[in-house]
């Protein structure tokens, strides 16, 4: 590994010899009624409006590599046939300046999914491979718990990873690519006393942590718990909104929908991010729906992230970021619903 | 517009359609004549034979009835018989003709004839309560929206063209409004209809940091009481949450219960923090 440390007032450097692609970072985007500042990921143009001292964004940065909605193809409709164009929407490469460690770990686990199977998602692939990460460490939030998923330590899928060190970065090295954008840049070897700021930036954040999931045993205990009277109650407090597949970095479900415009002389085909607590979800063609009682969806959406996926993958879905139960207007979150399963004390109760 | 029209060598349908309004603004046939540039390809898609608001000429040949506002007399209900009888589709164009929309809410005064007095005087007006289209005669097709989007309109004139089928949005404004990433209003502090109102405006409201009035009525499988419980434990009162309710009609029966529960609990001389209009 390539460990330097890099004064703070290079990293403007760093944002100007990346500018030429499309940076998307943390910005500041409003305060909530407490006076709390809310993030979200944007594209960056300003080196200033950068928040790296960002606590967690409200949504993930999934919208650049999977938009909520996106064309897919276009057809030209002539007399009495028809042309397709395919885009894979992408003009130039992303540069992700400043994403945490779950994050990097959910776009790792989407790789799976839409780029690690059979025919690979060339949409996602096309934004995903032309992506340059630079990845900054965190305090958690009360409601994080990446430790308890295993993803609060990323070990691929960026290019650099900066630790704040107060006047200066702790950087990880991982590419060549990285290397040669701080070439120009007055890099310097890390001393004994950087690598003591690096433990104890460590510690504080070890410490940070509140939220625990308890993961031994999960999918047995999924198995086991199937029938559990504790998912009807969860069901009964759900909006059915779709908010938490919204905000979640590895939620990728969607629907299709071609649409013909009204001069008839082209159609679209559209992709649209769906979410598994919808009503409409497991609807089929004739109109049976599989799970019209939105305790099954709620069900299903955690089997999907602690069970299925780990049975395929030896790894869950969920990053353990909390913004889903952050956004839960029903007050829903990963830990107390996992709690419950297990016939534990939930947070909540507390 | 007289050519036929084809759809990849097929010919396509040219329906003749009518625009009626009873009880309105006027406002969501406007709204048809307001994106001038779609409007000819709009009728080049459907062939209007009455339009009061757009043309002179009239005509009761015709087989889709596009129809806006609320029935509140009794000759409305004549002429709304009428239009159902001539009509093989009729669509509720907007939510007064959907749900009764901001007129039905006369209804909730127990005494009608202190409303007609204040609102009339002495002037005789037979107005009756407020009742939506369904309430009389079969609705076949229903656009939401007060007032509605023209593209959802032309979208489903497109599907009636084509032979496609007509569906909307179940799910409510919350999903489209996160897709949106808008901060949620809940933590601006402003009351928000979004998670039971349903989608389908591209959350045209929440977009400008409004909080969702729920004109397009209920999503399926919405749960306005499950809303209310959130809405009192974020400081608002029940009466903020009955107006919302109220508003446009989709959700009158969630808004007589609180009303009842309102009564029962006499929480009448509590403050309204929400601040919200």
């Amino acid at each position: 590994m390539l460990f330097k440390i890099l004064p703070k007032s290079e990293l403007a450097g760093l944002f100007a010899a990346l500018s030429e692609n499309d940076i998307i970072g943390p910005v500041h985007k409003g305060d909530n009624r407490a006076g709390t500042p809310l993030f979200d990921f944007a594209r960056v143009t300003d080196f200033d409006t950068l928040r790296l001292d960002f606590t967690s964004t409200v949504h993930s940065a999934k919208r650049f590599v999977l938009p909520y909605r996106e064309t897919l193809s276009t057809f030209r409709i002539t007399k009495d046939s028809w042309e397709k164009q395919v885009d894979f929407n992408i003009e130039r490469p992303f540069v992700l300046f400043g994403l945490h460690a779950c994050d990097i770990n959910a776009l790792n686990k989407l790789d799976k999914v839409l780029m690690g199977s059979v025919y690979p998602t060339p949409y996602y692939a096309a934004k995903r491979r032309n992506m340059f990460i630079i990845g900054i460490d965190c305090i958690p939030l009360s409601s994080c718990f990446c430790r308890s998923m295993g993803t609060d330590t990323a070990l691929t899928g960026f290019d650099l990873f900066l630790t704040d060190l107060g006047e200066r970065y702790f950087v990880e090295i991982r590419s060549a690519k990285a290397f040669q954008f701080l070439k120009g840049l007055s890099l310097s070897d890390p001393a004994d006393s950087d690598h003591d700021l690096y433990l104890d930036k460590n510690t504080a954040m070890n410490a940070a942590f509140v939220a625990h999931v308890e993961t031994s045993d999960l999918t047995k205990i999924l198995d086991l718990e199937f029938e559990s009277p504790v998912w009807k109650d969860w069901g009964a407090r759900c909006l059915s909104c779709g908010t938490c597949a919204n905000v979640c970095p590895t939620c990728y479900c969607y629907g299709v929908e071609e649409t013909v415009a009204l001069d008839l002389s082209s159609a679209r085909k559209e992709k649209q991010l769906h979410s598994c607590n919808l009503v409409d979800f497991a609807e089929v063609a004739g109109g049976h729906n599989f799970r019209p009682e939105s305790a099954s969806r709620l069900k299903y959406r955690y089997y999907h992230k602690h069970r299925g996926f780990v049975e395929a993958f030896e790894e869950s879905l969920c990053v353990g970021c909390g913004r889903c139960g952050r956004s839960c207007l029903a007050e829903i979150n990963v830990p107390d619903v996992i709690a419950s399963i297990r016939h534990e004390e939930m947070v909540s109760d507390r | 517009m007289g050519k036929e029209k084809t759809y990849l060598g097929v010919p396509v349908y040219r329906p003749r359609v009518a625009f009626f309004e009873f009880t309105s603004c006027e406002g969501c046939q406007l709204q048809i004549l307001n994106r001038e540039e779609s409007l000819l390809d709009f009728l080049n898609l459907v062939e209007i034979v009455d339009f009061r608001e757009a043309m002179t000429e009239g005509s009761d040949d015709y087989e889709i009835a596009f129809v806006e506002g609320c029935i509140s007399r009794d000759d409305e209900v004549v002429r709304l018989q009428e239009i159902r009888q001539r009509a093989k589709v009729l669509v509720a164009l907007g939510s007064c003709a959907c749900f009764g929309g901001v007129n039905q809410l006369k209804n909730r005064f127990l005494d009608q004839g202190w409303v007609h007095r204040q609102v009339y005087g002495e002037y005789p007006i037979a107005s009756l309560p407020v009742r939506s289209l369904a309430d009389i005669v079969t609705v076949d097709v229903s656009i939401f929206g007060c007032p509605i989007k023209k593209e959802e309109v032309e979208k489903i004139v497109t599907n009636i063209a084509l032979g496609k089928s007509i569906v909307h949005p179940k799910y409510p404004v919350c999903m489209e409004c996160q897709a949106n990433e808008n901060i949620c209003l809940f933590d601006l502090g402003e009351p928000c209809l979004g998670p039971v109102t349903r989608a389908g405006c591209d959350s045209w409201c929440p977009n400008n940091r409004a909080g969702c009035w729920g004109c397009r009525g209920p999503a399926d499988d919405a749960d306005p009481q499950r809303l209310k419980a959130i809405m009192v434990k974020h400081g608002f009162s029940l009466e903020t949450i009955i107006d919302r309710l109220d508003c446009f009609g989709g959700f009158v029966r969630e808004s007589a219960r609180l009303r009842d529960e309102l009564e029962n609990v006499g929480q009448t001389g509590s403050v309204d923090p929400g601040g919200g209009i």
